[in-house]
């Protein structure tokens, strides 16, 4: 099976394992990500404005290249996944940006929304399926106490996202579980850790990757994994003496599949 | 500022319709920072129906919104407190020499291992 | 040539003031057949009454037309008052100039113009109607009640009061509903128990009263006066008739760690059970999900120490069938789940509660025996933070769109009593509004504020997060105030939205009685039949037809019950003669109107035809009882060769209409 494939600008640099992982995996599972053959960067926050055109092209090109391939387009980062799911959604629902974006781009055939956008999660969850997952482990993460962080943009706007229940979702923690490691749920996990505003503030970011920490800490996590580049880095940049590492939860998969070079 | 803002002018950039709100006030309970804001989600809200825009554009308040959309989730009348907040940034720093954030000011605020995702949502939501 | 008189209403300004109901009355002057044609401002009082039968006597007339409002409004008025003056009441026909013209129309001209033209297809429909003589259909003196809560337990009492039988039919092993779970009740704070169980133990002595608990009415055929129902009558594998209640069964069953629905899971009950100690009736039922006895065959302890031998594993569930002349929905409500709220960590913590779990932690027979404690560690919570509209007033899609009406009253009643009984506890209600208007109700929801010093606090819970040393951080707004708060609490209580019990939809479906987009039912006229369904026969009690306080439900329970014991009274009911006729020698006795049929008023015959070559022939033809015919028309629509048609409305009629509006 082939999916298009959006990295986005972080996983080509800081975060490449992310990436990685996510590759060598998905040939292990029977699926392959097939990279766009050109794709520019999301922009890494989604245009909220209703008179944003420009800044949702580049979303719009991915889409319609998808579209035009004739495959499901994934995403891997949170941040590009969100950009490009609600900008998907507005090429569907809002007549006034389809009909000015595509005005401007002038493509062959017209973009409405027909690209379905799947997270690299929702194609393990919905595609493979988890049980199958379970059955191609061969290294399970037995006793690790993995907490999910889902941060603010993978979930939300749940109506947009339409992954999971934003405010109970259950896929990373069946991720988790799949790969033979013990899920912890905690509250913050779908809390904001501070985002681009780390940028300018890091106080901010500091205080909410922190509050993110003590809860996971307090509820008995012993690992995070994340879909985030910037989430892992604000909670990197922030253990405010806790110890937990955050992972990318890729690299778990790559690890409990026997990939990861260096692993058991 | 040279152009006077209009509530108008952020209703039509937002798309969001301000009479839904019921007041209940989940959106400050929930806005992660909350803190950080002189106007709270809510006041948004409340302002932008009164037209008091002039407050709200001169607030840090704007800069201290981390899109993080728990304010949308959450709100049980989909006001969408957030997308007032970028309307209103969006009002300032499409004007001009508003940037909030000027290329200059990047290398010394990088760090090693800072993403790129950082750089260019921080350039969205800041610069035009 | 029928002679005609043509009525035209200016109700008031309603008609007046948008349709020129002089011109209307000079345009229907010249229509073939009319020959009287007046206007009057209100065609429905005495005076305009006497204008019809006046004129019916002094000009003959032998059809009438009356243009005014619905005949949802009036029909029966204007027939009644034909029938005065001699005229058969099914000659006349109501042209709805209001609803359908006046008040959906601004310009006069337009307005003017539909109205003569709905008058022109009322004159020719006129022109073809035909005198109709209703029959009559003997009525069921007893009643059926559909849900045993404090709603249909006082539907039933008050009927079987009148002296006619009633059963209730409770999907529980118990009758009681959701009154049976409260501790007390605002705003008198008497004990819920107190004044429930002697009422339950009424119906049970009733000897007018039939009760059919862990039982579902699975089907329903008929229509008013003479409804046929099925009810399921669920395997307890227990024989009510010989069961004591004497509870050793339960005492004894190995199976003790099955969630206990009455006290909401907060703690456990064996598989054979007796909900609670006031339960009627009082007899075990045993829980085929549970008992190991029903899953493997091992066990049978139960069956060995019932001295009364009332144990029966190979019970089955038993359907009976059952005749009644009235129905009443007492379904109730549940809360609604809390999936989607968990910013309020109602799935994560045991320490966040639902209002209903919180009057099972104060209440006497609850699993704390009345004691406030923690659900996870049994600890004296210290400080408690209420969060009302949870999912109410909410049009995100995760919630309900309506106020569930009863939240403001009990949380203010749960924050008195915690103060009452346990002062060092800080108690704070976060409120959008509150709303309190009934008798003595704001008076007790100040009472909670200024006498018990509850902290009430104008904004909303955001985020809860449980901390390791088991409190609970509540991060809300306080609006008044312009501040984000922080509360460490012991015990969280959400004031969830409620919701029509998931019971209701199928049932309406069999009754045929319409229901609004929230699954509540809907009433004939929200102001003027509050308890009546718009299906006839079919009656409304309680919170099935929207969110109610005991009070309330009280009075439309007993409301319900007097309009049931009216039917009741009456001997036989006249049928609406506007019922299906088959034409003989046009069916080809297809079957398609029996099978559209939704009362069961079709059969077929084999008949005897004389042919016109002297011969016979046999041929099976559709017959309808009129009796139990409701006058649809499925079948009019249904019939391929144009032999059903419907008196009142045949199809020459509303042809005859069309034509005259197509003109």
């Amino acid at each position: 099976m082939k999916f298009s494939y959006y990295p986005g600008c972080t996983l080509k640099t800081k975060a490449k394992e992310l990436d990685r992982y996510a590759r060598l995996s998905a040939e292990a599972l029977g699926f392959t990500l097939e990279e766009l053959p050109e794709w520019q960067c999301c922009g890494g926050t989604y245009p909220m404005a209703k008179d944003e055109i420009a800044t949702k092209l580049s979303s719009v090109r991915a889409l319609a290249s998808a579209r035009d391939a004739g495959q499901d387009l994934v995403t891997l980062c949170s941040a590009c996944h969100n950009v490009i799911k609600q900008v998907n959604s507005d090429m569907q629902n809002d007549e006034n940006i389809a009909l000015k974006a595509n005005n401007y781009l002038q493509l062959e055939e017209e973009y409405h929304g027909e690209t379905r956008v799947l997270h690299y999660l929702e194609v393990l969850r919905d595609v493979v399926g988890f049980d199958e997952i379970a059955k191609k482990v061969t290294n399970p993460l037995k006793g690790r106490k993995i907490g999910a962080y889902y941060g603010c943009l993978l979930l939300r706007p749940g109506k947009v996202m339409q992954m999971d229940n934003p405010e109970n979702p259950a896929i990373l923690e069946d991720f988790i579980r799949a790969i033979g490691a013990t899920p912890v749920k905690y509250a913050m996990r779908n809390e904001c850790c501070g985002g681009y505003v780390t940028l300018e503030d890091p106080e901010i970011s500091r205080k909410k990757s922190g509050a993110v920490l003590h809860n996971a800490k307090d509820s008995g996590v012993e690992m995070l994994a994340t879909a985030c580049p910037l989430c892992l880095y604000n909670l990197n940049q922030n253990p405010d003496g806790y110890d937990i590492p955050v992972v990318y939860f890729t690299e778990l998969l790559a690890e409990a599949l026997g990939l990861k070079e260096g692993g058991n | 500022m040279e152009n006077k803002v209009t509530k108008e002018t952020i209703l039509r950039i937002s798309g969001v319709n301000p009479r839904k709100c019921m007041r209940c006030g989940k959106c400050s309970g929930t806005c992660p920072s909350y803190d950080e804001m002189e106007y709270h989600p809510h006041q948004f809200v409340y302002m932008v129906e009164n037209g008091e825009i002039e407050p709200l554009l001169k607030s840090k308040s704007i800069y201290k919104c981390l899109s993080c959309f728990a304010c949308v989730e959450r709100c049980p009348r989909d006001v969408e407190p957030a997308k007032l907040v970028e309307a209103i940034r969006l009002a300032v720093i499409r004007q001009q020499g508003e940037n909030h954030l000027k290329p200059e000011t990047i290398p010394e605020v990088l760090n090693a291992d800072l993403p790129q995702q950082a750089i260019v949502s921080a350039f969205r939501k800041y610069s035009k | 040539m029928q002679r005609i008189g043509v009525f035209i209403c200016h109700c008031g300004t309603n008609i007046a003031a948008t349709v020129d109901v002089k011109a209307v009355a000079e345009a229907l002057k010249h229509e073939p057949g009319v020959v009287f044609s007046t206007d009057y401002p209100y065609m429905c009082s005495e005076a305009g009454q006497n204008i019809v039968k006046d004129a019916i006597r002094d000009y003959h007339l032998s059809g009438v037309v009356i243009c005014s409002c619905s005949p949802r409004m009036h029909e029966a008025t204007f027939r009644k008052a034909a029938a005065v003056a001699g005229l058969n009441p099914y000659m006349v026909e109501i042209a709805n100039i209001r609803e359908q013209c006046s008040w959906i129309h601004k310009d006069i001209p337009q307005a003017t113009e539909k109205a003569i033209t709905l008058g022109k297809a009322a004159i020719a429909k006129v022109h073809l109607n035909a005198p109709l003589y209703a029959g009559e259909s003997p009525v069921v003196k007893r009643a059926l009640v559909i849900g045993g809560g404090i709603a249909g337990i006082q539907t039933a009492l008050d009927i079987a009061d009148a002296g006619f039988p009633v059963d209730i039919v409770e999907t529980k092993p118990t009758i009681g509903g959701k009154m049976t779970q409260l501790d007390k009740t605002f705003p008198t704070l008497d004990c819920a128990a107190c004044i429930l169980t002697p009422k339950m133990v009424d119906c049970a002595q009733n000897e007018n009263i039939k009760i059919y608990s862990y039982s579902e009415v699975t089907d329903v055929k008929g229509f008013v006066g003479n409804f046929t129902v099925t009810i399921k009558r669920k395997a307890r594998y227990v024989d009510e008739t010989k069961c004591t209640g004497c509870g050793i069964c339960t005492e004894k069953c190995p199976m003790k760690k099955v969630p206990n629905e009455f006290n909401l899971g907060m703690n456990n009950r064996s598989a054979v059970y007796i909900p609670f100690a006031q339960a009627v009736p009082k007899v075990a039922t045993i829980d085929p999900e549970h008992c190991n006895m029903l899953k493997k065959g091992k066990c049978g302890l139960c069956a060995k120490v019932c001295t009364a031998g009332a144990i029966d594993y190979k019970q089955k569930d038993e359907f009976i069938e059952e005749q009644y002349g009235a129905i009443v929905v007492a379904t109730g409500y549940n809360p609604i789940n809390l999936d989607k709220f968990d910013e309020f960590a109602y799935s994560q913590s045991k320490d966040v509660i639902t209002s209903l779990e919180f009057e099972r932690l104060t209440n006497a027979a609850g699993p704390t025996s009345g004691t406030l404690l923690r659900p996870s560690d049994g600890k004296h919570p210290h400080t408690i933070v209420f969060v009302q509209c949870v999912g109410s007033r909410d049009t995100s899609g995760c919630g309900k769109e309506y106020c569930s009406k009863i939240c403001c009253m009990y949380t203010a009643k749960h924050a008195m009593l915690t103060r009452e009984k346990y002062p060092d506890t800080d108690v704070y209600v976060f409120y959008i509004d509150v709303r309190t208007p009934g008798k003595s109700f704001d008076e007790f929801y100040r009472r909670a504020v200024e006498q018990y010093g509850v902290h009430y606090i104008k904004g909303m819970v955001g985020k809860i997060v449980p901390q390791a040393d088991g409190t609970l951080a509540v991060q809300a707004s306080d609006l008044l105030d312009n501040k984000q708060l922080h509360i460490n609490a012991d015990l969280v209580v959400l004031a969830a939205a409620i919701e029509p019990d998931k019971s209701a939809r199928p049932l309406a479906t069999m009754l045929t009685a319409s229901m609004d987009t929230n699954d509540f039912f809907t009433e004939a006229h929200p102001k003027l039949r509050p308890v009546e369904s718009p299906t006839a026969g079919v009656f409304l009690s309680g919170t099935c037809q929207g969110p109610k306080d005991i009070p309330e439900t009280v009075s439309q329970a007993g409301a319900a019950a007097s309009k049931v014991i009216g039917l009741l009274c009456k001997d036989k009911l006249t049928c609406n003669p506007c019922v299906a006729h088959s034409d003989e020698w046009m069916c080809n006795g297809c079957s398609a109107c029996e099978k559209v049929c939704p009362y069961g008023a079709i059969t077929y015959e084999d008949k005897e035809f004389r042919m016109p070559d002297r011969t016979t022939a046999i041929r099976r033809v559709a017959i309808v009882n009129e009796a139990v015919c409701q006058g649809c028309g499925a079948c009019t629509v249904a019939c391929p060769s144009g032999a059903m048609d419907l008196k009142g409305f045949s199809n020459s009629q509303i042809m005859a209409e069309v034509d005259a509006i197509c003109k």
